[in-house]
């Protein structure tokens, strides 16, 4: 058997989803980012939602996103993706509508916005991409960060004393009567991405049939704002950042 | 028994050489280039074992950047 046997097209099981364009992604490498936004276009995909997708992108490392992902988009000011979402739900209840932040976005100048709008139960789907830190502007602390964990403003680690302790805030979102389906997943493993695909498929399908706001929390890597290599960010992670950030699903009132 | 047989394509242009495509595989099928590096400067991944690949798309799944295809085959 050569490779050139193996190399056909009646073969092929796996290839980048069309969605995700040919545009060079600006990540870093193992950037969580690019794996999410990946599950996003495969979905979106084989969903057939390409002419109903909207996606709502952050301030933060995922200001591109509508680079990359060839659906409608629209650039929130920093932490105001979940208002812009709402409108975009309510104008068009047909259509896709989700949210893609960062936790310096969400969990920080944007929790006004992310409360309200899981509280009044809008029918988006928010992908909350938590790396426990300021990934774009150079590593700074964020809410989510660990006590503990250096960061360019807590060259010492984060002192809860001084910065107060990590934000827990999905678990807030789950305490919240408007969502319907709260998760946490992570794409660190082969299993763990089919798990935060699955998560994600179910949110969308709640924006589709209106059964309130999903919130699917990704925790993630930056390996530049961490000062790791990829694999070792993924370590780092699964010893540090599951302790405080359990995996599992919340809430599900959809079942 | 039927034998599984599989192939990896790496876009080498688009691959950032994060290495989590090579930690990820079951057989040890990829490395890094350990000279070569592409139009960006990165150390690229390649299938250097490649008659050890099952096919799985492990490697595709944690790939952050979708440069692997992944072609799979059953010998009855
Ligand atoms: C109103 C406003 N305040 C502050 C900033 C600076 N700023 C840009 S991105 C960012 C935080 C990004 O962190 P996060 O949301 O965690 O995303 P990541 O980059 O880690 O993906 C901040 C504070 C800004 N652009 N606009
Ligand atoms: S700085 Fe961090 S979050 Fe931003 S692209 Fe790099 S690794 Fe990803
Ligand atoms: S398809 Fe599976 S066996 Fe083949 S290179 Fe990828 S991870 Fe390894
Ligand atoms: S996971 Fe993707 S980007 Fe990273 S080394 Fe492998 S092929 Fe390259």
């Amino acid at each position: 058997m050569t490779r050139q046997d193996i190399i056909k097209p009646e073969n092929l099981v796996y290839e980048k989803p069309r969605l995700l364009n040919e545009n060079h992604m600006h990540y870093c490498p193992g950037c969580s980012h690019g794996v999410v936004h990946r599950i996003i276009a495969e979905l979106i995909e084989e969903m057939g939602l390409e002419e109903k997708a909207i996606g709502v992108a952050p301030v933060g490392c995922a200001v591109f996103a509508y680079k990359y992902i060839d659906i409608d988009w629209i650039e929130a000011a920093h932490g105001r993706a979940p208002a812009i979402a709402t409108a975009a739900k309510r104008l068009n209840p047909e259509n896709l509508v989700f949210t893609y932040q960062g936790d310096g976005d969400l969990a920080a100048i944007g929790t006004c916005e992310t409360i309200h709008a899981a509280n009044r139960g809008e029918n988006i789907a928010i992908i909350f991409i938590n790396n426990g830190i300021y990934g774009m502007t150079g590593g700074q602390m964020a809410p989510t960060t660990l006590e503990g964990m250096k960061t360019s403003t807590t060259p010492y680690g984060r002192r809860v004393d001084l910065n107060g302790y990590p934000l827990r805030i999905t678990d807030i979102a789950a305490q919240l009567d408007g969502t319907c389906y709260v998760t946490r997943q992570a794409v660190h493993t082969p299993a763990a991405v089919r798990k935060a695909k699955a998560a994600i498929r179910q949110a969308f399908k709640n924006s589709m049939e209106g059964r309130g706001t999903s919130f699917v929390e990704i925790v993630s890597t930056c390996s530049s704002g961490w000062k790791m290599t990829p694999e070792a960010a993924n370590k780092w992670m699964e010893e540090h950042m599951f302790e405080k950030y359990p995996l599992g699903e919340l809430k599900n009132t959809v079942k | 028994m039927a034998k599984v047989s599989g192939a990896v394509v790496i876009n080498e242009e688009r691959c950032k050489g994060c290495n989590l495509c090579v930690v990820a595989c079951p057989t040890d099928v990829l490395a890094l280039k350990s000279k070569e590096v592409n139009d960006r400067g990165y150390h690229f991944a390649y299938p250097a074992n490649e008659e050890a690949c099952i096919g799985c798309a492990s490697c595709a799944a944690v790939c952050p950047d979708g440069c692997i295809r992944v072609y799979r085959m059953v010998e009855k």
